[in-house]
């Protein structure tokens, strides 16, 4: 499903991403973790097809040898990208159900399907709310506006399932939630789980990864995935926290957060 | 020739023509108001005024006063179809002018109002003489703006609504003022008047259009009187021709307790320059002005406000927003006055723009004079582009960038659109807007 190799990431001239690769086969749940600093969001962005970041090396292979990184943002998400996003973005005077709706036949257009009209697209979100127990009401404020942190959040795999990727790339939907929200978001997350639907799921908490479980557990630090493992990898990382990789993580953490 | 020239030799020509029914006031501010014209001349922009305005697009032209009032094949098409997108299939008054003058055969009047009359102020000089004496050119002071002069000069004709006392007018009342002629360039100067008595409430639209591609003048004055406890609702949509100058000078005399929600919208025009002044005289008195401008390509608007606060508790709220793409050009000014007398006022201002092109130019300028010391007084200007965040968000989700960026445009024009609880003209605006960001320069860059 995804292939990506020896991939390197400048922002604003400095390089986040030294050589990462990974591969994620159809149906795979693939857990990346990793301290502050180490390149998890930029590694969410860069797949999603944010324009601010440098691709100076590398190749990211996608469903069937697609060039994802020739491709705009958009037509990404028409092939089955999803990215949850770490801080989703309010947007004032868009209604969440319009925004959805257009979303939605945006994707169907490019894939020359026929459009939801607004009862069928209504029903089909109805049935999905529930995976996420989110109120109806939600659906008539504008995109996440005045929503507290596990209502995004939510909001998120909402439009996930929505959506329906192939491809989804949970960045960071765990944190900043309580254990009841994190359980919600996990449940819908797992009702989405398939053997056509692939999922990165980056956290930095092993925790999500008791209601998520993965079928690989990677570690990036300084860049780069440097050690990969099934989810008891996870539950030793609780344990002995990152610091076991010694000073280029420890750099990579003082280089700065949230890259 | 130069304009104020052609101007002043109009005046000559028309003399037997304008002003047949006027009262020795009336008569006296017109000469006096032409001969303030003939030396102020048109605005320069060493005048603190018009600072950023430059109306020397206007003064080569040799403006002539229109011969036709009456449409011809095609104008009688359109106005019949403006008529029915005006209307939107709902009751209410619609009074159409065609260059300047009523034209009561397009003009509807469906909807029983007892005790609200809406008339063209040529009528109502002779059936309402009394309340036009009474209120006529009284609020609209001239102090040096050149335009307000040359419009009380010239005024023929406009919309006269008066509402009774305690009376509710239950629908919108529609003015509709269309430009097309054979004369090139036309110079028009409507003027209205409108009156609600205490207690009373009413909703007036006026809508500018222009159905020829010419370059003419619009220059209207409108004076709006707000009795004690009364409530107005005033829009103006100015969709004037691409060549068209549109100049606008709306007078708000707000008594005690009178409420004012006026909104602009202005998207039309080469120029457009707008001033409100809201006289806020009487305690409790409330001004609520509301705005939003889209220009693009070459266009020039200016908006100019002023709340006057003279009485104490007197409130206001101000919004104002801007959209501008390709080169096109923008002015906010707006003046903020607390007098001495006008204890616990409160006031919010705010302009928002947002910037579409790397060639728009926006001049906002918020001006505060207060002489109270117990007030609030709040106010924001903004000048910004798309948030890059929120674009990726949209595309992320597979919205593609046009269609992201004018879906987030409409968003930000809708603060101002939604509030308008006219399903019929709320609607019309949201098409408009629709339209004009489909049709807008760098959007279509954008795409290709």
């Amino acid at each position: 499903m995804l292939d990506i190799k020896n991939l390197h990431v400048k922002v604003e001239g400095r390089e986040i991403l030294k050589g990462l690769t990974l591969q994620v086969g159809a149906g795979e749940v693939h857990a990346i973790m990793g301290p502050n600093g180490s390149g998890k969001s930029t590694l969410a962005q860069v797949l999603a097809g944010r324009d601010a970041y440098e691709i100076t090396e590398g190749s990211v292979s996608y469903d069937g040898g697609q060039d994802l990184l020739a491709m705009a943002a958009e037509d990404r998400a028409a092939a089955g990208v999803f990215l949850a996003f770490q801080y989703p973005v309010e947007i004032p005077g868009v209604g969440n159900t319009y925004f959805l709706r257009t979303a939605m036949n945006a994707i169907r257009r490019t894939r020359g399907e026929e459009e939801l009209d607004a009862i069928d697209f209504l029903s089909l979100a109805k049935a999905k709310m529930k995976l996420v127990e989110m109120d109806p009401s939600f659906m008539s404020r504008s995109v996440n506006e005045g929503f507290s942190g596990g209502e995004k959040k939510r909001n998120e795999v909402f439009q996930m399932a929505v959506l329906e990727p192939k491809l989804a790339i949970l960045d960071e939907t765990d944190s900043g939630l309580d254990i009841d929200a994190l359980k919600i978001v996990a449940n819908g997350v797992n009702s989405l789980r398939s053997p056509e639907r692939s999922m990165i799921v980056i956290t930095h908490y092993q925790r999500l990864l008791d209601y998520i479980v993965p079928d690989q557990v990677h570690v990036l630090s300084g860049g780069k995935i440097v050690r990969s493992g099934d989810k008891s990898l996870a539950l030793e990382l609780e344990q002995s926290g990152y610091v076991i990789f010694g000073e280029e993580a420890a750099q990579a953490a003082a280089a700065g957060g949230g890259a | 020739m130069d304009a104020r020239e052609s101007l002043l030799a109009a005046y000559e020509a028309s003399k037997g023509q304008i002003g047949l029914g006027d009262s020795d006031r009336i008569r006296t501010l017109r000469r006096d108001a032409l001969e303030s014209f003939a030396d102020l001349g048109f605005p320069r922009t060493s005048n603190e005024d018009w600072r950023y305005t430059s109306v020397s697009k206007m003064t080569p032209l040799e403006f002539k006063r229109p011969s036709s009032f009456q449409p011809d094949g095609s104008a009688s098409t359109e106005l019949q179809r403006l008529r029915s997108v005006f209307l939107g299939g709902t009751a209410g008054r619609m009074l159409v002018f065609l260059n300047g003058r009523f034209l009561p055969e397009l003009s509807s009047f469906n909807g029983e109002m007892p005790g609200v009359e809406t008339l063209s102020l040529a009528a109502a000089r002779k059936s309402h003489s009394d309340l036009v004496e009474k209120h006529l050119a009284r609020y609209a002071t001239l102090e040096g703006r050149s335009f307000s002069a040359l419009n009380t000069a010239f005024h023929e004709d406009g919309a006269f609504v008066h509402v009774a006392k305690d009376v509710a007018a239950k629908f919108p009342i529609h003015l509709v003022f269309v430009a097309n002629g054979p004369e090139r360039p036309m110079a028009i100067h409507p003027r209205n008047l409108i009156v609600l008595e205490a207690g009373s409430s009413a909703s007036v639209i006026q809508s500018y259009v222009g159905l020829a591609c010419e370059s003419y003048l619009t220059n209207v004055v409108t004076e709006t009187v707000i009795g004690e406890n009364a409530h107005l609702e005033h829009f103006k949509i100015q969709q004037e021709g691409r060549r068209a100058f549109h100049i606008s000078d709306l007078r708000i005399d707000l008594a005690r307790h009178g409420v004012m929600s006026d909104c602009s919208i202005a998207i039309g025009g080469s120029l457009a320059r707008n001033d409100v002044t809201g006289n806020l005289r009487a305690e409790g008195a409330e001004c609520h002005l509301n705005g939003l401008y889209m220009v693009t390509g070459n266009q020039h608007v200016d908006n100019h406000t002023t709340l006057d606060h003279v009485s104490p508790h007197t409130i206001s709220r101000e919004n104002y927003k801007g959209i501008l793409d390709a080169s096109s050009r923008a002015v906010f000014n707006g003046k903020v006055i607390v007098r001495p007398d006008a204890q616990k006022t409160d006031s919010v201002q705010s302009n928002k723009n947002l910037l579409l092109s790397e060639n728009a130019v926006v001049d906002t300028k918020p001006q505060l004079e207060i002489f109270a010391d117990d007030v609030k007084c709040a106010h924001g200007a903004a000048i910004g582009e798309l948030d890059e965040d929120a674009l990726f968000y949209l595309r992320a989700r597979g919205i593609p960038r046009a269609e992201a960026r004018a879906l987030l445009t409409h968003a930000f024009a809708s603060e101002i659109v939604d509030r308008i609880r006219w399903d019929a003209l709320r609607r019309r605006l949201d098409g408009n807007i629709s339209l004009w960001l489909s049709s807008s320069s760098s959007e279509a860059q954008e795409v290709s």
